[in-house]
């Protein structure tokens, strides 16, 4: 078995008693693509939140590399490799989509220069690269806010993507975007994870893009983990099947 | 055309006082204030609106007459030495504003500022209260000049600082820090997660913004020839930010052009009426409704429609 990049160990969080995580424990391996499905509100997103610090659980640990990152910030866990997109996408919206990814690629490297311009031709080579691996080179001059949304969604990813990241988190990357673009955009984020050899873990509730993308499913629900393994083995469960995918 | 243009203004405003003498006053007032309204221009990136920043303009004139009265006679000296004391209250007063975001970053401001002009204007004993202080005429690489002359050399270095001042701020607006100046503005989550501190980016701002408004706060205390509480009064903050407005926080030239058209428009209203006042507040309601993007919006119109 390949070995673990992050470790959830016991997590425990609430919301005015309702239980996201309740001793909930996992893993993500190195090199797997590994997608999280469960009912709305069953505390996937707070998980994501818990991994990249955002917010602390009441107890356990999250580890990276097997250091422990759980009271660490955004900032601090974003620095150790692990870069998130958003349900929402957060972008620079008044700024270009060009410089949205040239300022990613400048924090990765060197913000600290009060001199130099942010617009350089080797970062903005790099950045045109990134943007043509997530199928976004024709937007590159448009101000990101007039992007649509499956787009916006891919400028997310690529922002995130900039950062090189060892793990990518991704929350719903295709919700939002319409039926005919969300396997025009799993394919680009795929070939762009495979070509950067970056490790993802994804929230999705779109089951056919669960079975067609991901090496290995968790089940979430009710703040537990309800089953995991792989696609084929997940959706076999009646259990899983019932409560979760929603046929019986 | 955008270069031959800024030359072309810095040569009308250079030989200006060759023919009207009066202006050079004037005009080396409406430059002290372009530099400091510049400042809160920087801040206005981020969304920012800082109502005392007069306080880091006081502060620096304040810096200026008591390195006099200390002993220091040197114009350069006391130039930079009054600009690091503007910065050092910026970086002491940034450390715990830039935590706050809107309307209170805007109040704190002002509060602070409030603090400052009370202390300048009670501890008589220090500041010289509602007197204020004298600003000497100092020495020129060891030449003491004559009044006018040295206002002359004033006009003349405050007319080339802009220019070189103006230009280094344009390259740290472009700069990847001031690109993360302006995300502030549009998203501090995105920049938390790609590992950007936030408050480190908004603390060089804020120091920056301080050290604009001291240079220009030195440079009015030597053109005026003395420093009183009322540099410091939230009026002259709010005056700030009004010219940063006017002027439009797109770019470095606005913040100067916004001054040159006030000062210049107050001193022409005051010629023809005791309610200056009036004439002046027409003129800027005409402006904000006509030009929405500021004096600067009309030099980068097509920049702004694509927007």
């Amino acid at each position: 078995m390949t070995r673990p990049i992050l470790q959830a160990k016991d997590l425990h969080v609430a919301f005015n008693g309702v239980k996201a995580a309740d001793g909930v424990s996992m893993e993500v391996r190195d090199g797997e693509f590994l997608a999280i499905i469960g009912p709305n509100g069953s505390g996937k997103t707070t998980l994501l939140n818990i991994c990249t610090g955002y917010i602390r659980p009441k107890s356990g640990r999250v580890q990276l590399d097997g250091q422990d990152i759980t009271q660490l910030s955004p900032r601090a866990i974003a620095r150790r490799g692990v870069a998130r997109a958003f349900q929402i996408p957060q972008l620079f919206s008044a700024q270009r989509v060009i410089d949205n990814m040239m300022l990613a690629l400048a924090a990765k490297r060197g913000l600290w220069s009060a001199v130099r311009p942010l617009e350089t031709a080797a970062r903005r080579e790099e950045a045109k690269a990134l943007l043509e691996l997530v199928g976004l080179a024709d937007d590159s001059e448009r101000i990101s806010s007039t992007l649509p949304e499956g787009h916006r969604k891919l400028l997310d990813i690529a922002v995130a993507l900039a950062l090189k990241p060892r793990l990518l988190l991704l929350d719903e990357p295709t919700s939002g975007v319409s039926a005919l673009e969300r396997f025009q955009l799993m394919e680009a984020l795929m070939g762009a994870l495979r070509h950067q050899q970056i490790t993802a873990l994804f929230v999705e509730h779109d089951m056919e893009v669960v079975a067609r993308y991901a090496s290995r499913v968790l089940v979430w629900n009710a703040g537990n983990i309800m089953a995991e393994g792989l696609p084929d083995k997940v959706f076999s469960n009646a259990e899983v099947r019932e409560r979760v995918v929603g046929v019986a | 055309m955008r270069m031959i243009l800024a030359a072309a203004a810095v040569l009308i405003l250079a030989a200006l006082p060759v023919f009207a003498p009066w202006l050079q006053f004037v005009l080396t007032l409406a430059i002290a204030k372009g530099f400091a309204a510049l400042g809160v221009a920087v801040l206005l990136r981020a969304g920012l609106i800082s109502i005392g920043h007069a306080m880091f303009f006081a502060a620096s004139a304040y810096g200026v007459a008591f390195l006099a009265r200390a002993g220091v006679n040197d114009f350069a000296v006391l130039l930079i030495l009054s600009v690091l004391t503007a910065a050092l209250f910026g970086a002491v007063a940034g450390a715990f504003l830039v935590r706050y975001r809107a309307i209170f970053f805007a109040m704190l401001n002002l509060a602070v500022s409030m603090v400052f002009y009370a202390l300048c204007a009670k501890l008589y004993g220090v500041t010289g209260g509602t007197d204020g202080m004298a600003v000497p005429i100092p020495g020129i690489f060891g030449v003491v000049l004559a009044e006018p002359a040295f206002k002359s050399v004033l006009f003349y270095l405050s007319l080339t600082l802009m220019v070189l001042v103006g230009f280094a701020v344009h390259r740290y607006l472009n700069s990847p820090l001031g690109h993360a100046l302006s995300a502030v503005h549009t998203n501090e989550i995105r920049l938390e997660y790609l590992g950007i501190p936030v408050w480190a980016v908004l603390l060089i701002a804020y120091v920056v913004s301080a050290a604009l408004a001291g240079l220009g706060g030195a440079i009015a205390g030597f053109a005026i020839g003395r420093v009183v509480p009322e540099f410091a009064f939230w009026t002259a903050s709010g005056h700030l930010v009004l010219i940063a407005v006017l002027g439009g926080i797109g770019g470095v030239p606005g913040a100067f052009l916004g001054a040159l058209f006030l000062e210049l428009l107050h001193s022409a209203a005051v010629t023809v009426t005791d309610a200056w006042n009036l004439i002046v507040g027409v003129a800027l309601i005409i402006v904000i409704m006509f030009m929405p993007q500021g004096f600067y919006g009309l030099l980068s119109r097509k920049e702004a429609s694509s927007l």
